[in-house]
């Protein structure tokens, strides 16, 4: 790729950073050339982004509805989803199944809620709560 | 929530300098801090960084890894093993431990590395924010509650609050940072970049060409190329994030463009200097040949996610096939080119 090559399709995700590539200049050395983003990424990214926005609605209306908890809402809402939830708490996946259930969650003990709440960097009572929006 | 903090204001002077990957960024950085100025392609070759992964029993949210160089932390140490620089790491047990040793190192005057989580760090945009546990960084300074950060990735210097870091450098899971805290200890006063250069080469065309896994090397590319050709019409949604994931994997995570291959080929132009061996150079043309298919792949496949093109998982499969079949013979060239030149560097060429 030629440095005149370089997408500069200006990213929204990147705020207005730009990141870095390889390319070759006009003598055909390679030279660090920034690049303010490029729509494979972008489309990517937003993808990426968008399963877990979907995710999360998912389990915002299961929540309402009273068939799911709202840990899962949130679990989705900080990018996790069961196996990284089970491994930054230290709980295992199937427990952490259990405290996905509407029914376990409340009666957990306040300390295995505050692994939660650190783990998701939440306070404890946030971790009850939904937001009126998804 | 961070009582062990001292109250400190110390700023250490440190050139903040942009590279494509975290990594190869910081130690590149740490060295240059310390008069042995060394380039990130060149850090990121003699690590012999350059590599290919498919690793389907490891899950990201249920998608498989794709990785397009060789394991987190090898770099630095590939690198300073090689070049006979020694460094010092330090874990920690106790996040509160953690943060007082690095208030220390830097009331002493020492900015040092940090393996951090990418999702917690307050200064990342939110939308690159995910939990990936194995980001590097360099701590300059700290100023009240906040730490003075030279990020490689990021074009600027920048800020995060203590709470904020204390939490990336002790998050749990696979890849656990635990607070990982280094900086070269002892760097000799020559270093043998020819020696390092030609090892490295033939550590990684080794691992391209000849590790008998299928799921490594060349033959990783091939054996990914067999999957997406047999991917399962019916399964649409979970195929578009099975591309995009890969995709992302490749681009969207800082690596140079093509998933490290310029900055490999960067690598090999500098080399090519450094051995007086022109055929480096050459070698380097095609490799960027390489990553411009690798390129146009990446935005084959991710029109296709987006629906801007119909999903074509035999044409997807065919432009990775004839990527691998080209880095196979970029591969054998260059262990051709680098087994052949003056018999004091051909001897003793084993990797530990």
């Amino acid at each position: 790729m030629k440095q005149t090559e370089v997408p500069q399709q200006s990213a929204r995700a990147f705020l207005g950073h730009s990141k870095l590539l390889y390319a070759l200049d006009e003598h055909g050395r390679y030279a660090a050339t920034p690049c303010s983003g490029w729509e494979a990424e972008e489309i990517v990214l937003d993808q990426a982004i968008a399963e877990f926005e979907r995710r999360a609605a998912d389990a915002w209306q299961r929540a309402r509805q009273g068939r799911g908890s709202a840990l899962e809402y949130h679990m989705y809402h900080r990018r996790m989803d069961l196996v990284l939830l089970a491994q930054s708490t230290g709980f295992c996946k199937w427990r952490v199944r259990r405290h996905l259930r509407p029914g376990a969650f409340p009666k957990l003990s306040d300390r295995r809620r505050q692994r939660y709440a650190e783990a998701l960097g939440l306070t404890p009572a946030q971790l009850d709560t939904l937001p009126e929006q998804p | 929530m961070n009582a062990a903090s001292l109250p400190l204001e110390v700023e250490i002077p440190f050139d903040h300098r942009q590279s494509a990957h975290c990594e190869s960024g910081v130690i590149s950085s740490l060295l240059r801090h310390q008069n042995m100025p060394i380039s990130e392609p060149m850090a990121f070759g003699i690590a012999a960084g350059l590599g290919f992964a498919y690793l389907p029993f490891i899950k990201f949210g249920g998608l498989p890894l794709f990785a397009y160089r060789m394991p987190p932390g090898s770099i630095i140490r590939g690198l300073t093993r090689r070049l006979g620089i020694e460094m010092h790491f330090e874990t920690f047990r106790q996040p509160a431990a953690g943060m007082q040793a690095l208030d220390q190192y830097l009331s002493r005057g020492r900015a040092v590395g940090l393996q951090t989580s990418a999702f917690w760090l307050s200064y990342f945009p939110p939308d690159m924010r995910f939990h990936f546990n194995a980001h590097n960084l360099v701590v300059y300074g700290k100023r009240g509650n906040h730490y003075l950060i030279s990020d490689p990735v990021i074009d600027i210097r920048v800020e995060c609050d203590a709470d904020s870091l204390r939490k990336a450098r002790f998050t749990r899971g696979v890849l656990a940072p635990r607070g990982l805290l280094y900086y070269p200890r002892y760097i000799p006063p020559r270093l043998d970049l020819p020696r390092a250069i030609r090892k490295a080469i033939l550590y990684t065309t080794g691992m391209m060409l000849h590790v008998p896994v299928p799921i490594l090397g060349v033959r990783g590319i091939r054996l990914v190329s067999r999957k997406i050709r047999r991917l399962d019409p019916r399964e649409e949604h979970y195929n578009r994030l099975l591309l995009g994931h890969m995709v992302r994997m490749q681009e969207e995570i800082g690596t140079g463009g093509a998933g490290f291959r310029f900055l490999y080929a960067s690598f090999l132009q500098e080399a090519a200097g450094v051995l007086g061996k022109p055929g480096l150079a050459v070698i380097a043309d095609e490799l960027t040949a390489v990553g411009d298919a690798w390129r146009r792949f990446a935005l084959h496949a991710a029109k296709m996610c987006k629906g801007r093109m119909p999903l074509d998982y035999g044409l997807l499969a065919d432009a990775l096939l004839h990527c691998a079949q080209r880095e196979r013979s970029i591969y054998k060239q260059l262990r051709a080119e680098i087994k052949q030149g003056p018999a004091a560097f051909r001897a003793p060429v084993r990797e530990k």
